[in-house]
Parts: C-alpha cells; structure tokens; sequence
C-alpha cells in the first residue's frame, strides 16, 4: 500500500529534484552511490503521513504536499545577508559556526579561534572519503531523503578532556526563498570534557524555504554537555531535524529545544543511554500562534541500568496552532534502576489551539521508576485578575504569565548570555502575538 | 461636612448609586449605595455573606459579576465602563484578601511592570530601571521590608503578613487616591496585624480614602475609621462614626439582619 501511494505525486517529484541536484551533491563515487540508495529508500516510503503511526499527528504529505528545489550555493549577496544575521543571532562570546542555504560559510565562522579547542571539518570535506556520516542508527523517510541529498554540515570532534572555554554555536541561515536546505552534522564529545554546543536556526529575508537537517551526537564517558537547540525559522518556512545522541556513562547531557518559528517543524530525537550513571535531562518549549504546527518527537532509550532520565515539554500554543509531543521511554530488560519521568505541560490560550501528547513506556526491565503526566489549560484567571488590578492591559499580563510558564525551563540554561539570548528569542515571539 | 461653607466642601471621591449586582442567577447587592470623599477612611463591617467582598470585587473590576442597575463613580467618571487596569491607572487600589502567588515573576519585574503601565497608561514618562530601583528601595525601607522579599516570585513562599505587607508595599508605590483592604486582617496574628496597619495609616493622607473592609472591629483599633457602615444581605443598613464598631462588638449583627 505505502508503496503504491509512494509512486504517486511526491515521490515523482523529488525524484526529478534528485535527478537535477545529483551533480552539486558533495562525495566520492562511493558517497553517490550511497546516497542514490537513501534516495530510493526515500522514494520507497515517500513522504511520512498520518497512517504511519510515529507520523500520525505530523502528515507531511498533508502539511507540506512535495520538498522543494534544492537551494542554490549562497551568492554574494546572500551572503552579505547572511552576514547581518550573524550579527543579529550570534550569541555573545560563542564562537560561530555558520552555514548558509546548506553551505559552511568559512567567511563567517569562526573556525581559528575553535581550532586550540576542537577537530573541525566540514561534512562536504568528509565525504570526500567515506559515506559513514550518512549512515545513522535508524532510519524513515525524512533521514533517508537527509542521507541523500545533504549538501554540508559540520564535523566537530572535542578530545578527551577539553574542557572548552566558550560555547559552539552552529547557526543555519536560510537566505533562499521556496528552496530546501539540507545539512548534517556531527559532534563528538570526548571523555570526560566540558562543552556547550547550540544550534540556531533563523532566516536572512528568505520565506518558504524547507530545512532538513540531522545530527549526530555522542557524548562520551563523564563529559558534561549543554546542548541547545533554538529554532526560530520564517513563520512560513519547513524545518524537519533529526538527532541521534548515544551518551556514554557518568555523563551530564542537558538538552534545550526552543521552537519558536517554523509553519511546520518537527524534531525528532533518538536518544540512547548506552552507558550508566548519566543523567539525561531535556527540556522542550514550543511556542506556536496562528496556524503553526510544532512537533517533538523523543524516543530515551535507557539501553543499561542505573541512568535517570528527565523530560519536561512545555507548549504555549495561540491561535489555531497545533503542538505534538511523543515521548517513549525505553527500558531494555537489563536496564535495572532506571529512573525515567516525563512531564508534558501545555498552555492553550485559544479555544481552536490544539495539543497532542502520546507518552509511551515500553518497560522490559523489572526494578525501575518511570512515569509520565500532562497538564493542559488555560492561563489562571485569577492571575490574570491579580495584574490587571494593578495596572497591566490583558495582553501584558498575558505575556507576563506565559514568560514565567516559560521561564522555568529556561532558568535552567546554565550561561547568562545564552540565557538572556533565548528570552530575547521568547520575548519577541510574545512581541509577534500583540 | 455639615458646614455648607465651601472650602470645608470634600471633593466626592467614590460614589456607588443604588448598585445591584448578580453572581450567576443570583442577586448579592440589593441596591448598595455609598460616598467616599477624598481623604476620608470608612469601615465596612457585615457577617459572612453580606456582599462586602462582592462590593470591593465590582469597584475593581473583577469578571464573573453582572451589575444590573446603578453606577459606580470615580471622580465623576464611570467605573464600570474601564478595563480593571484603567481602573488602577485612575487611582483604585484593591488590597487583595488572598494575594496569589505568581511563580516565575519576580517582585521587582512586577512592580516594575505595574507602576511603568500605570503611569504609559496616564501618559507620564515611565520609569527607568535606575530610578525605579531608587524608588523601590525607598519605599520598601520606609516600610521595613527586606529586599530579599523583592527577588523572590509575587508572594510565593510568603507567610501570610508578607503578603499582606506587599500589598501595602504596592499601595506605596502606585499611590492610589482610593484603597480598598479586602479584609485585611483575615490569616494574620496581631504582630502581623499591627505591622500591615501601620503601613496603611503611614500611607492615609488628606487626598487618599480608605475603605476598609472587615468582619471584626480589632482591625479598626488600628486603623481609625470616620465613618462605619453596616452591610447586611447586600444593602447599607446603618452608618455612623466610630463607635459604630464598638457597638457592633458589643451586640454582634443580629439586630441588623432583621434590619435588612
């Protein structure tokens, strides 16, 4: 059935984008090849819809019908453009990795100062000679359709024990209008090392645009890792990102999502405690007003005993936006004293808002504690009484009780800079609903 | 105010004309009628079930009360037409019974954020973040409260006179001309008690009215009222000075409930 239905519109379609954009495509003869397989993988599935069940609630074929063109190399002017949001979304004292239309822009990044500190290539450099960055641990149609057509991406290697003096921010700046970017990434954190690592997301006067973008993440044997990932795209763009994060053990992994742009976005995350006594935490915050539709899609998979494991996700959704959250939590039969909790917290401040949540347990182990729960309501009327009484119009008081909703995850962003950064993000998104 | 000479004539401050107010389907005031001039404190005193609270709610503009006949008047101008926060840009302070706790905000940031939209809201310059501080600090030493209290949540975590006394601390730094203390002494023991009332007479001044609302008279032995009216079953049934409270402690609201 899927098959029939993958040969129909959307599969034709990027095959002739497949077929047009094979010869910008970096890689040895080998790397194509691989890369013309995940495109048939791709074909095969076709885009993801509501009948295949991780998709249910994200029907990309409905939402976004056929993936656009791939963009064309950054010219000069894109690049100058780029280079204002640079300026504008750089993140005080974080050295900037930057990558525009799919394409590391040397020009803007910052890679002297990061070379004491880390192994930095580019992941067109990297194909050059093999295809194992294209390959990850699971797979579906959008990673498939990612192995295919990335264009760059960067490769970060942090060595046992660094302990880095500065936050990496990586930041996509999407400057081509109805053209898809696709990047991946890789980041690989030695034993024992210290290291922030931020993915920003934003857009240069480019509308419609699609992103597709992957990494993969490992964080070795007692590091201790800030990962934040800001997603603030066009209000009518794309943006589909799939992570894959093996942790090793001892380790501290903190994880940040903000989504705060995008018509359509889904994070999808693979998350493997492959090693025990870390502690996982992750904290979602999606803020969606008009007709935005914002998913986040975790799978923790505590694959040994003794890690604990924290989700919170919380939604602020306006309008007639529409927030997914799907959490699993995996405890293999030997994954003994496990500690996974999931908490799912949504603020609805419309009645057309709409929030899903489906949190699974799929528990194989017999010693463990995990559990999940979901609040999902309206902002407190009493409250809002409280400062309108003294003196706030109803959508500052509004703004007021969303900003300290949100600002519990954020509190627990460890970096004043970056702190302050991401409730400037989550400010202006309350500027936007004014 | 019986002299009709003019310049003894107190500026009408508060006027509610024959106010009748429904929660639901059902009537809670009656016809509630009651003037406050300017600089004068009134007592408000009634059994449960009255219609005092519902009477401070209405004037602060509450939601959840229909008002199906009468008016309010603020300095001439109708209340019940304003927004609750046009309302306090205008002068009306509502000392809440029961401040909620609001975690996430912080003292400073609300303060800050409730004068600065008072005063865009009047048209005045509003507040730096240095001269806000200067006079936060003032007002929050004048009234003995730690600054410690200032950089935690809106009353989260505050014992009962800490709320009490960060609504005095708000009543100082918005300077309302008409404050209504919404049973101010209800959780508190007499320390707590005498410390929110000193705060409060400090605060009373000839342009200022208070109208305190209370179920019991110790309150009033700290904060001396000119005039006492007596609520039964939504209406005004008596008013007088003073002593009014006294009587009332004396031979309880039975008397008044036949009144009414």
């Amino acid at each position: 059935m899927n098959v029939a239905v993958a040969k129909t519109g959307n599969g034709r379609a990027v095959s002739d984008l497949f077929a047009s954009a094979e010869g910008r495509l970096p890689g040895s003869p080998s790397v194509i090849a691989a890369r013309r397989e995940a495109f048939e993988t791709y074909e095969r599935l076709g885009l993801p819809h509501r009948r295949i069940e991780e998709w249910k609630y994200t029907d990309l074929r409905a939402l976004v019908g056929e993936v656009l063109p791939l963009a064309a190399a950054p010219d000069a002017a894109a690049l100058k453009r780029a280079a204002d949001a640079v300026k504008a979304h750089a993140i005080a004292g974080a050295r900037k990795l930057v990558l525009v239309d799919g394409v590391f822009a040397a020009d803007l990044s910052d890679v002297k100062a990061l070379a004491s500190e880390a192994g930095f290539r580019t992941l067109r450099e990297t194909l050059e000679k093999d295809a194992g960055l294209l390959k990850t641990a699971a797979t579906d149609a959008v990673i498939a359709l990612n192995a295919a057509m990335a264009t760059d991406g960067v490769v970060l290697d942090i060595a046992d024990g660094a302990q880095l003096s500065a936050p990496i921010q990586i930041i996509h700046i999407a400057t081509a209008a109805s053209a898809s970017a696709f990047t991946r990434s890789q980041v690989a954190i030695g034993k024992g090392a210290r290291a922030t690592i931020i993915e920003s997301f934003v857009a240069a006067g480019a509308s419609a645009y699609q992103v597709n973008d992957a990494v993969i993440l490992s964080v070795g044997d007692e590091a201790d890792v800030a990962h934040i990932r800001l997603m603030d795209d066009s209000p009518d763009a794309v943006n589909i990102t799939s992570q894959f994060v093996t942790v090793g053990a001892n380790t501290k992994l903190n994880f940040f999502n903000m989504t705060t742009g995008a018509a359509v976005s889904r994070l999808q995350g693979f998350i493997t405690l492959a090693g025990e006594g870390s502690e996982l935490s992750v904290n979602g915050v999606n803020l969606l007003q008009k007709t935005e539709h914002g998913d986040t899609t975790l799978v923790v998979d505590h694959a040994v005993p003794n890690c604990v494991s924290r989700e919170v996700f919380r939604a602020v959704i306006d309008d007639r936006a529409h927030s997914v959250f799907q959490g699993r939590i995996i405890v293999r039969p030997d994954a003994q004293k496990t500690d996974g909790k999931m908490m799912i917290r949504a603020l609805l401040l419309s009645d057309e808002a709409e929030a899903d949540n489906k949190p699974e347990l799929e528990i194989f182990a017999d010693d463990v504690s995990c559990g999940h729960g979901a609040t999902a309501g309206a902002l407190d009327d009493s409250l809002l009484f409280y400062l309108k009484a003294r003196g706030l119009p109803e959508k500052q008081a509004q703004a007021l009780l969303i900003q300290a909703f949100v600002g519990e995850a954020i509190e627990q962003i460890a970096d004043d800079d970056l702190r302050e950064h991401v409730i400037g993000i989550a400010e202006r998104w309350l500027e936007r609903r004014q | 105010m019986h002299h009709l000479n003019k310049l003894d004539t107190k500026m009408a401050l508060l006027e509610v004309k024959d106010l009748k107010v429904r929660v639901e389907e059902r009537e809670i005031l009656h016809g509630l009628t009651l003037t406050v001039n300017e600089g004068e404190i009134h007592a408000i005193m009634g059994p449960n079930g009255s219609g005092k609270s519902t009477l401070s709610h209405v004037i602060a503009g509450k939601p959840g009360y229909e008002v199906t006949d009468g008016q309010i008047l603020f300095r001439g101008e109708d209340l019940l037409e304003m927004a609750p926060n046009e309302r306090a840009a205008k002068g009306v302070f509502l000392a809440f019974q029961y401040p909620v706790e609001i975690p996430g905000v912080s003292t400073m940031n609300f303060l800050r954020t409730a004068l600065n939209a008072q005063r865009k809201a009047r048209g005045e310059s509003e507040y730096s973040t240095p001269d806000f501080l200067k006079k936060v600090r003032e007002v929050s030493k004048s009234l003995n409260i730690p600054q410690d209290m200032l950089k935690r949540g809106v009353n989260v975590g505050f014992s009962g006179g800490e709320k009490k006394r960060n609504e005095v601390l708000q009543m100082a730094l918005f300077e309302p001309s008409l404050c209504i203390l919404d049973e101010m002494d209800s959780g508190l023991d007499i320390d707590a008690l005498r410390i929110a009332a000193d705060g409060v007479n400090a605060l009373h001044s000839p342009k200022r009215a208070m109208v305190v609302i209370t179920h019991y008279q110790r309150l009033l032995n700290y904060i001396v009222p000119d005039i006492v009216h007596v609520m039964s079953k939504g209406r005004v049934v008596k008013s007088g000075g003073k002593e009014l409270a006294l009587e009332l402690e004396a031979s309880g609201y039975a008397q008044f409930e036949d009144a009414a």
